[in-house]
């Protein structure tokens, strides 16, 4: 697949701020994808899509869309579209005419106004509420007039500001699958912006992981969950145990470890052959540690401690382990079974474990 | 608690009250008097309504603090809408407080002072580049802009500085050029607080004495000014009646702009 968006090198500095917004971002995205650009707010996810969108003017860099370079086409000549955070639903207008405006700005024959419009409604299931103005609809409503908006003109690329942050949190988690339903129909190239990382997990097939005006990771979902780069991207995306420890030999595929926070031998499954004593950072997420009143002898990785605090979550408890050294490992164990009281207390002793492929080693 | 008032702050209110709009009702009521003396009640008359829109040289005064007003808010509401936007969008340049200090100046300069220096201005001007050409309506709309432009400007500011830039730019991004968007999408959100700034500008006009009467000619006199010169002479219930309209007037005038401002405040919330 050829890459319809290119960003070379982009920079972005604003007047007066001390750091840098966007610091030398090269990307390509293929068409048809639906990419994401996750980081915590300030990290310059937001000034790279209102230069994608021609709001803003890179100081360096360039953005190509099909190849053609955007440095001196304005927002109103590029094949681009946006879905705002804020919606921005123009309130003096109704739904139909909203969604309709960028036809009409395009000078289409009228009759297509009026049947693209009507089928974009559709898609987004609004067909009965062209008539009313924003103000008479609800939040998850505006969302989809604003998507259908944006998706009439049948842009290449389709900005979504923050697309789901408005919405509360039942109206979200069914918004995410009719966003990725609409978007394979459609078959146009989505780039998300946002500071949620489930948000952009369970909806994109690819993340760009940004910090500071850098992307820290690029890569799937998975891969950037389970294998991630660094310690800003482990800790970003959910909740992450960290271990400082030493390399104390080498099997193939396996790394010994010692870790004085641990209080025991680990091990950890990674095909690097480092030298006996490098200090590495192992990490390991909290649902991947077993949880026991009782040693496993099958785990290979066994700590003891005891219950620290415990919080009950419904599907699942996320507890907290004191381990002897004073370090504390969170847990998050599944409640498979319907069982009520007998829970957990605080002070109790529990044993911890995890197979050797469940952790990984950080780079910094 | 209660919400009944007591007893001494209702006789305050009502005192109050009285202070600040007895003589209003009096003109009002003494506007409908059938006998000439402005003082003594001889029954209910429209006798002086009849009156006054047979005076000749009213009706002319009227006429011309009309078009005055007209012209002047028109030109105010052109120049006060620049200067908001200046103030609202362009948050940094040089000498923006200083610029904004002297945009709402005219709102705290006494009116003697701003009809003095025009005046002086004025023939200063005739004097240099020979316009204009002795002073009349056009002096007056010159200096009765300048009065409603600072009015209009911080009505307009206001406005903006609420109005979600998002909606601009989503209209931008959906293929609008910049002078589209303005006019299918700002122009129509501001529209209530450019009506609001007129009237607001159309009003001051209307009702000023001062600054009309330092910048005017022979061949121009506006309404305020036969009033104010005809009391002189001794009162005459036709002033009484003339001022009950106007009352009427101004106040609907007021009314409207005020629920215009509330409605903008409010649709700028959305």
């Amino acid at each position: 697949m050829a890459a319809t968006i290119a960003l070379e090198g982009v920079v972005k500095r604003y007047p007066g701020a001390v750091t840098t917004a966007v610091d030398g971002i090269s990307l390509d995205i293929a068409a048809g994808e639906f990419f994401a650009l996750l980081g915590p707010s300030g990290c310059g996810k937001t000034t790279l899509l209102r230069m994608l969108a021609g709001f803003e003017r890179p100081d360096q860099g360039r953005i190509r869309i099909d190849g053609q370079d955007m440095q001196d086409v304005p927002p109103y000549a590029r094949p681009v579209n946006m879905m705002f955070q804020s919606y921005a639903l123009f309130p003096h207008m109704t739904v139909f005419d909203n969604v309709a405006f960028g036809l009409r700005q395009a000078k289409r024959p009228n009759d297509e106004i009026a049947a693209r419009t009507t089928a974009m409604l559709d898609l987004v299931k609004l067909g009965a509420l062209g008539k009313r103005k924003p103000g008479q609809l609800s939040g998850g409503e505006k969302q989809r007039v604003a998507l259908a908006r944006a998706l009439v003109n049948e842009p290449k690329l389709l900005l979504l500001d923050e697309p789901l942050t408005a919405l509360d949190r039942k109206l979200r988690e069914e918004t995410r699958f009719e966003l990725v339903r609409i978007q394979q129909r459609v078959g146009i190239t989505f780039l998300m912006v946002t500071h949620d990382q489930e948000e952009a997990m369970s909806m994109a097939t690819r993340i760009a992981v940004m910090d500071k005006g850098r992307i820290s990771q690029l890569g799937a979902p998975d891969e950037v969950y389970e294998r991630p780069a660094n310690r800003f991207v482990a800790g970003f995306l959910g909740s992450i145990n960290l271990f400082e420890a030493q390399v104390r030999a080498t099997a193939p595929g396996v790394l010994m470890l010692e870790s004085a926070e641990a209080n025991a031998p680990l091990s950890v499954a990674d095909p690097r052959d480092l030298a006996m004593g490098t200090p590495i950072t192992l990490a390991i997420r909290p649902e991947k540690i077993a949880l026991g009143t009782q040693r496993d002898p099958q785990w290979v990785n066994a700590l003891t401690g005891i219950v620290h605090g415990v919080a009950y979550r419904g599907e699942a408890s996320d507890v907290e382990v004191a381990l002897a050294s004073g370090k504390i490992v969170r847990v998050t164990a599944a409640n498979r079974d319907r069982r009520v009281g007998n829970a957990l207390t605080v002070g109790q002793k529990v044993f911890l474990g995890w197979p050797r492929e469940a952790a990984t080693v950080l780079a910094s | 608690m209660s919400n009944r008032l007591s007893p001494f702050l209702a006789v305050m209110m009502a005192l109050g009250f009285a202070f600040l709009y007895g003589p209003i009702a009096s003109v009002i009521v003494y506007s409908f008097n059938a006998s000439r003396l402005v003082t003594v009640w001889a029954g209910f008359s429209v006798r002086w309504y009849g009156e006054l829109f047979a005076n000749e040289q009213i009706m002319r005064a009227a006429l011309t603090s009309f078009e005055i007003a007209l012209m002047s808010a028109t030109g105010a509401l052109i120049l006060g809408t620049a200067t908001g936007f200046v103030l609202s969008r362009y948050r940094r340049f040089i000498g923006r407080y200083f610029f904004g200090a002297l945009v709402t100046g005219p709102l705290v300069m006494p009116e003697v002072i701003t009809g003095l220096s025009l005046l002086l201005l004025f023939v200063a001007m005739e004097q240099l580049f020979g316009w204009p050409r002795g002073r009349g309506i056009s002096t007056i709309v010159i200096a009765h802009i300048t009065l409603g432009m600072a009015y209009v400007s911080v009505v307009i500011e206001a406005r903006l500085s609420a109005f979600d830039r998002s909606l601009e730019e989503a209209a931008l991004d959906l293929g609008a050029r910049p002078w589209k968007v303005f006019a299918v999408i700002t122009l129509p959100l501001i529209a209530p607080a450019l009506v609001a700034g007129w009237l607001l500008a159309f009003t001051l006009s209307f009702d000023d004495l001062v600054i009309a009467s330092f910048t005017t000619g022979p061949s121009a006199t506006t309404l305020p000014m036969v009033i104010f010169s005809s009391v002189r002479l001794g009162l005459s219930p036709q002033i009484n009646a003339l001022a009950t309209i106007l009352l009427v007037v101004v106040a609907a005038f007021i009314l409207i702009s005020a629920r215009l401002v509330a409605r903008t405040r409010r649709s700028a919330g959305s």
